[in-house]
């Protein structure tokens, strides 16, 4: 006799504990305004990511095509896997002295963790973080960049 | 001709078979491979095999410097990434005896309780799946956005961060973050109710998990199982209470203790946990001094010669840092107590006996991340 009472009791729990559980989906069911789904493809032209979003390791340059980088090759060392490359150039002063300067800073983004040490160590804050996140390319030669820009020149007040 | 073979007939009721759950399986939340041996569908003892993804981590820290070991510890437990940095900050710190500012204490214990919160609430998601509850799913990702958020605007990545240095914090955190962690907790605060009615309440999840998949403490202890599936056996193991860092000794939480140590329990233990996650929070996020997000420390850290050892309270268990110091710039060894590979090695113990389709929820319940299994 118990034992049939208990039967039905379980399911009788269950049902209400199933029930119980549907409410919560069906409340949301109702209530579209709850819906928190990103249409990703569709607002790209509206997304904002945060300041601070690590997309990728860019070199801002100014209006004058200049950055920062004395090719001092820091950020280089700082690099836990060889993501940064400094080539560097040896240029003639008017002095006389030969003077070193970037010639290229490479950047393979492929490698890239996104620890922030080269942009933490970089003595000239010639690097920052910039807000690019679609790095999905067809070849992957594609994610070797070259930071500072062609026929760009280091901002003059920079002191080695 | 075709060749008659007579192969021996054998009783398939009583003949022990063995079957691969993984690597590819959506139950074992990543490439583990477990050989189960079953008879019919009661699983008789099963082998995990690990080291599909296996980095060596630990060698390549041996090559890194300790600012730069930093970044892998990331990639060990990816769900309680901050943590994990936390860990080799503390040994660093403890090695060379710096003494952080007052605010990166209370900035790092306040972010490794969201870090909690977060991978709860994945543990949460991933459990009501393998349970076959899908909409779980769908909730627990919700909530856990928001917390990605707040990570997202101080840090600037959702998953790993690498935020943490030795000696204080990659950056200071955002001027909004006080204001969002406490909205959040206001908000969590009343969403997790839906979690109890969704799953907690659920009589068919309880059934299947009541009384299934039992550890004594005894058990616990010997295997190692730390975290909140030790403590549902009844084994005190809290690091933040035993050996506290940060400011978990400022703070008043309680560790809770289960007795029975089924599948159940060990729910229970991380949905209670996620309570006071959200307590020691509220006791701290208002009162974060102000000061430096981080100490000076010099270019080249390198540590005195000697062997380290440092203990953190990860998401799924005790993480131990065990270091071997040359006095060099890289470490001479570096080595991982990962809460997970112990907390496997239970699970042929504790699923010896029970239905194959319990094992998935016995998985489910132990938590295991795999990438930290294997480092
Ligand atoms: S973010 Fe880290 S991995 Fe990427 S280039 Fe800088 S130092 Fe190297
Ligand atoms: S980016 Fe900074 S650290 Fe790197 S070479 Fe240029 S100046 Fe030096």
């Amino acid at each position: 006799m118990n034992s049939i009472f208990e039967y039905f009791a379980d399911i009788f729990h269950t049902v209400k504990s199933l029930l119980t559980g549907m409410k919560v989906t069906g409340r949301y069911f109702f209530s579209p305004w709850e819906i928190v789904t990103q249409q990703y493809p569709e607002n790209r032209k509206t997304l904002k990511m945060y300041d601070r979003f690590k997309g990728e390791v860019i070199m801002p340059h100014n209006d004058h095509n200049e950055h920062r980088c004395t090719g001092c090759g820091i950020c280089e060392t700082a690099c836990p896997n060889g993501t940064i490359e400094i080539i560097q150039a040896k240029i003639d002063m008017p002095d006389g002295k030969k003077k070193r300067i970037i010639d290229r800073h490479i950047y393979h983004l492929g490698m890239c963790t996104f620890c922030g040490l080269c942009i933490k160590a970089c003595p000239s804050d010639a690097l920052a973080w910039g807000q690019e996140f679609e790095h999905a390319v067809f070849d992957r030669s594609k994610l070797n960049k070259t930071l500072n820009q062609p026929g760009s020149s280091i901002i003059k007040d920079i002191v080695e | 001709m075709k060749e008659v073979i007579n192969l021996p007939v054998k009783n398939v009721e009583e003949e022990e078979y063995h079957i691969n759950m993984g690597p590819q399986h959506p139950s074992t939340h990543g490439v583990l491979r477990l050989v189960v041996s079953l008879q019919g569908e009661i699983v008789k003892s099963l082998k995990p095999h690990c080291g599909y993804i296996h980095r060596g981590i630990e060698k390549m820290c041996e090559k890194d410097t300790y600012p730069q070991i930093i970044h892998l510890t990331d990639r060990m437990d990816y769900l309680s990434a901050h943590i994990n940095n936390h860990a080799v900050c503390l040994l660093v710190e403890k090695a060379l005896e710096v003494e952080v500012p007052e605010r990166v204490k209370y900035i790092r214990t306040i972010i490794d309780e969201l870090n909690r919160i977060a991978s709860h609430q994945l543990w949460w998601c991933s459990f009501g799946m393998d349970m076959g509850g899908l909409t779980c799913y769908f909730y627990g990702l919700r909530d856990r956005e928001k917390i990605l958020d707040i990570f997202e605007e101080s840090f600037g990545s959702r998953l790993l961060h690498s935020s943490y240095t030795p000696g204080g914090l990659m950056m200071d955190i955002h001027p909004d973050f006080q204001k969002n962690v406490k909205a959040f907790i206001k908000y969590f605060r009343k969403k997790i109710r839906d979690y109890d009615d969704l799953l907690t309440g659920n009589m068919i999840m309880q059934m299947r998990t009541k009384g299934v998949g039992l550890l004594s403490k005894e058990d616990a202890i010997s295997y190692g199982v730390t975290g909140p599936s030790g403590r549902a056996s009844g084994f005190s193991c809290d690091v933040r209470k035993h050996h506290p860092y940060g400011v978990y000794d400022k703070v008043d939480f309680r560790e809770i203790l289960g007795t029975k140590g089924d599948t159940f329990e060990r729910y229970m233990m991380r949905m209670n946990e996620m309570h006071e996650s959200m307590r020691i929070i509220e006791q701290l996020i208002d009162n974060i001094p102000a000061g430096d997000y981080s100490a000076k420390m010099k270019a080249v850290l390198k540590l005195p010669a000697g062997e380290y050892y440092q203990r953190v309270e990860a998401s799924r268990g005790e993480l131990g840092v065990y270091c071997i110091s040359d006095g060099n710039k890289t470490p001479y060894r570096m080595k991982f107590r990962s809460p997970n590979f112990s907390n496997l090695s239970a699970l042929d113990h504790i699923s010896r006996g029970v239905k194959i389709a319990d094992l998935v929820a016995i998985g489910g319940s132990l938590d295991y991340v795999i990438p930290d299994i294997d480092r």
